[in-house]
């Protein structure tokens, strides 16, 4: 038998042994044992941010960017209730993320005891899974459980709870070999029967479509190689989710862009009216099908994806593949190739001419402006002025995302950080922080928006204290925009509390926090500046001022089908949404 | 979607008994705006901490599916089976029924008891409470018989099933 060692020592050795090189986190009473070790080893790194949400959203950036698990350490009480909001962020987009929190001694729980909050009650529904440790001797199983649970299947945060007696406790460590879990197993090899089945449609498709999502992303690099492979052998078009950007290069001609509420006219049509849509990591979201009676009338649906639930939850498919996008995706191009299929070449060029035809619509062009930048233009010159495969991008939340998402592109995975199913304004800046501590070398650009940028700035203190030389992009029209466009197209232009008002100088703001500040108001200045960004050796805000009412077209208004787009020449117009589209968000 | 019918389930699922197990289960319905028709939870076997749960629900076919896929989802859970569509089982429920009265309304409910095969477990000079078990339609029925003779209250455990056959689940 080993010798016994304390819970907060168990801890610390289980997340050396699980290859944890850093941590985010704040102390706090609860965890002061944990913080005790850490002070005393050097194997671990630990960020200390500013607010716990900014360290979950750290977290997250760092395991998006690295394909590690994101690891986070907060106190009771307030700072587990402080992590909520950046848990169900990773809940929502499947990142793999575990949380230590400090819960008040055993005796205690219950008493009301000072900063004690129901943590596993708290998170029960915003975690993949959640544990009250209670005795030291079961702290080593569950920690490398939660690591586990945390980064196999359908990828999410696991929270472990340790009252402060638990981590002082003596008890035995248990290496991570030792543990095999009793229920939960996922299943990564796809059924065979299911990919045939799925062949037969690709090989015999008409008008087919890839559309991929954060799936393809999640199962690692292999999966956006088989990917790659499999598009150029079908030589059929793809289109990607917002959190699938990156998977597929933006380069490539049978790239359709992104699709869905802000997608691209030939993706959503494309989508609406194919005959076989191959759906790789996605999930039918909200923001992709739009009204869901009208979704893609016409096709058979293939659905590979790794969480059972997904399948058959908004869309019915003819072919659920439950299973890991690249062991899949090596399954169905080994029996595609054995097959020898030759795709309907004239189907598939009159397929071609149609998407051409879309794209001819140039749904992203916008009206230049030589006096004031356009926040597309900004992105644009951004793009050009810092693309390159060590370049990483995160937003905040808002026009400027889709802009991002629609003017920035992307050629490898693991390079575009958004929060996409949660909508978590606040998280460009502190995922930043957690991408640029996974890739010190890398160019680390938040594309933010001036309001959203207001709710996490306090993290810029995090990066100057960590030298970490991250880039603040604020697209400053002034306004929340997003929801000034909403109450501009649905609410009659009353602008209820969308203007931001009494924003500070963000030039003196970075100066006040130690980094350095950059202001560009006109297009002829936006170049020079941008350079000069990229060029600072520390952290920047770059305070970019754009046209204020500008909105973010294509948009498909809420309730509409795919093929109901308003587009950029449509501004002006008097938009027609139901009241029944009204209601939705 | 919508057209679809909804129908009753019964759904049994065999868990680790866990602290939280079953408020994940019901957080779960709860917070996916599932029905709940009864649920009941006891330790099946002892020796490797397993619970069942046994949920009547219902919804359209599309509904039930995702149950059972959220289900199947969660860590703790091992074995999740429709019983209604996966095969043939049995369902007991059992239920305590307080009815009070006197005279002829006193004598009609011992004797509609007896039909329903219930026994008397409490007994006052002016009071019963039976034990009845059955399938939920059954004391359902019961219930309404002794509605109109002084029903005082009734509480049921939920319905406890089991597939038919040799085999364990
Ligand atoms: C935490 C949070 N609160 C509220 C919202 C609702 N919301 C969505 S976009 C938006 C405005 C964002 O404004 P800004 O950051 O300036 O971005 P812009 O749309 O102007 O580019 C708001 C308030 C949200 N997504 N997240
Ligand atoms: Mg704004």
């Amino acid at each position: 038998m080993e010798k016994q060692i304390n819970g907060a020592q168990i801890v610390l050795q289980a997340l050396r042994d699980n290859g944890v090189q850093h941590i985010f986190g704040y102390p706090g009473g609860a965890v002061l044992p944990i913080y005790d070790e850490l002070f005393q080893q050097e194997d671990i790194e630990h960020i200390l941010v500013r607010h716990e949400q900014g360290a979950t959203h750290a977290a997250e950036g760092y395991a998006r960017s690295s394909g590690k698990c994101g690891v986070v350490l907060v106190t009771s009480g307030p700072g587990a209730t402080n992590a909520v909001t950046g848990l169900t962020d990773a809940l929502m987009d499947s990142i793999p993320m575990v949380c230590i929190t400090g819960q008040v001694p055993t005796h205690l729980i219950g008493a009301d005891a000072f900063q004690e909050a129901d943590t596993v009650g708290i998170t029960r529904a915003c975690t993949k899974h959640n544990y009250l440790v209670k005795d030291v001797n079961d702290l080593a199983r569950v920690m490398h459980e939660a690591f586990y649970v945390a980064t196999t299947g359908r990828p999410g945060p696991v929270v472990v709870d340790i009252p402060k007696d638990v981590q002082f406790a003596m008890g035995d460590y248990l290496k991570p070999t030792a543990v095999k879990h009793k229920s939960y197993q996922p299943k990564v090899k796809g059924d065979m029967d299911a990919i045939n089945a799925a062949v037969d449609l690709i090989a015999n498709a008409k008008k087919p479509v890839f559309y991929t999502g954060g799936g393809v992303i999640n199962s690692g690099p292999q999966a956006s190689q088989l990917l790659r492979e499999f598009v150029k052998l079908t030589g059929y078009p793809i289109t990607s989710t917002l959190m699938g950007l990156g998977s597929y290069p933006s380069a490539d001609r049978q790239w359709l862009g992104m699709l869905g509420m802000h997608g691209t006219y030939e993706a959503n049509l494309a989508m609406h009216d194919c005959d076989v849509m191959i759906n790789i990591g996605a999930r039918f979201d909200d923001r992709i099908t739009g009204a869901l009676d009208k979704f893609s009338p016409d096709s058979k649906k293939i659905h590979i994806d790794i969480d059972p639930s997904s399948i058959n939850k908004n869309v019915v498919v003819d072919v659920p593949i439950v299973g890991d996008v690249a062991h899949v995706l090596e399954d169905m191009l080994r029996v595609y190739k054995s097959r020898a299929v030759t795709p309907d070449k004239k189907a598939l060029d009159s397929w071609w001419k149609e998407i051409e035809s879309w794209r001819d619509r140039k749904c992203l062009a916008y009206r230049k402006d030589d006096k004031a930048i356009k926040p597309q233009y900004a992105v644009e010159r951004l793009y050009e002025l810092t693309k390159g495969p060590d370049t990483f991008i995160t937003t905040e939340v808002g026009q400027h995302q889709m802009w991002a998402a629609q003017y920035y592109r992307f050629e490898d995975p693991n390079r575009w950080m958004t929060s996409g199913g949660l909508g978590t304004m606040g998280y460009g800046i502190p995922a930043a922080v957690g991408v640029q501590v996974a890739n010190p070398k890398g160019l680390v650009i938040d594309i933010a928006g001036e309001a959203s940028a207001m709710m996490t700035m306090q993290e810029l203190s995090t990066a100057v204290q960590h030298r970490l030389p991250i880039k603040i992009f604020i697209l400053n029209n002034e306004y929340m925009g997003m929801v000034r466009q909403w109450q501009e197209l649905l609410h009659g232009g009353r602008y209820s509390n969308s203007y931001s008002e009494a924003l500070p100088d963000f030039v003196k703001l970075a100066e006040a926090y130690g980094a350095t500040g950059i202001r560009a108001e006109k297009p002829s200045e936006l170049d020079a500046a941008i350079k000069k960004m990229v060029k600072t050796d520390g952290p920047v805000i770059f305070d970019c001022i754009v046209t204020k009412e500008e909105n973010c077209f294509p948009m498909i208004p809420s309730g509409a089908a795919h093929n109901d787009m308003l587009l950029a020449d449509d501004q002006g117009l008097e938009v027609e949404v139901s009241d029944e589209g009204k209601a939705l968000v | 979607m919508s057209e679809q019918a909804t129908a009753t389930h019964t759904i049994s699922v065999l868990v680790d008994n866990e602290a939280g197990v079953l408020a994940r289960v019901i957080g779960l319905f709860s917070g996916r705006g599932y029905n709940i028709d009864s649920l009941t939870v006891a330790e099946v076997d002892q020796s490797a901490h397993m619970s069942r749960i046994t949920i009547v629900t219902s919804g359209t076919p599309q509904v039930i599916e995702q149950i059972k896929a959220q289900l199947g989802r969660l860590v703790p859970v091992h074995r999740v089976v429709d019983l209604t569509v996966e095969c043939e089982s049995v369902e007991r429920e059992l239920a305590l029924v307080k009815v009070a009265g006197k005279g002829d309304a006193r004598v009609e409910a011992l004797r509609l008891s007896e039909a329903f095969r219930a026994r008397v477990v409490d007994a006052t000079p002016e009071s019963f409470v039976f034990e009845i078990t059955g399938n939920s339609e059954k004391i359902d029925a019961f219930i309404e018989l002794m509605t109109p003779l002084g029903l005082q209250e009734a509480s049921r455990t939920g319905a406890a099933a089991l597939a038919r056959g040799p085999e364990p689940m």
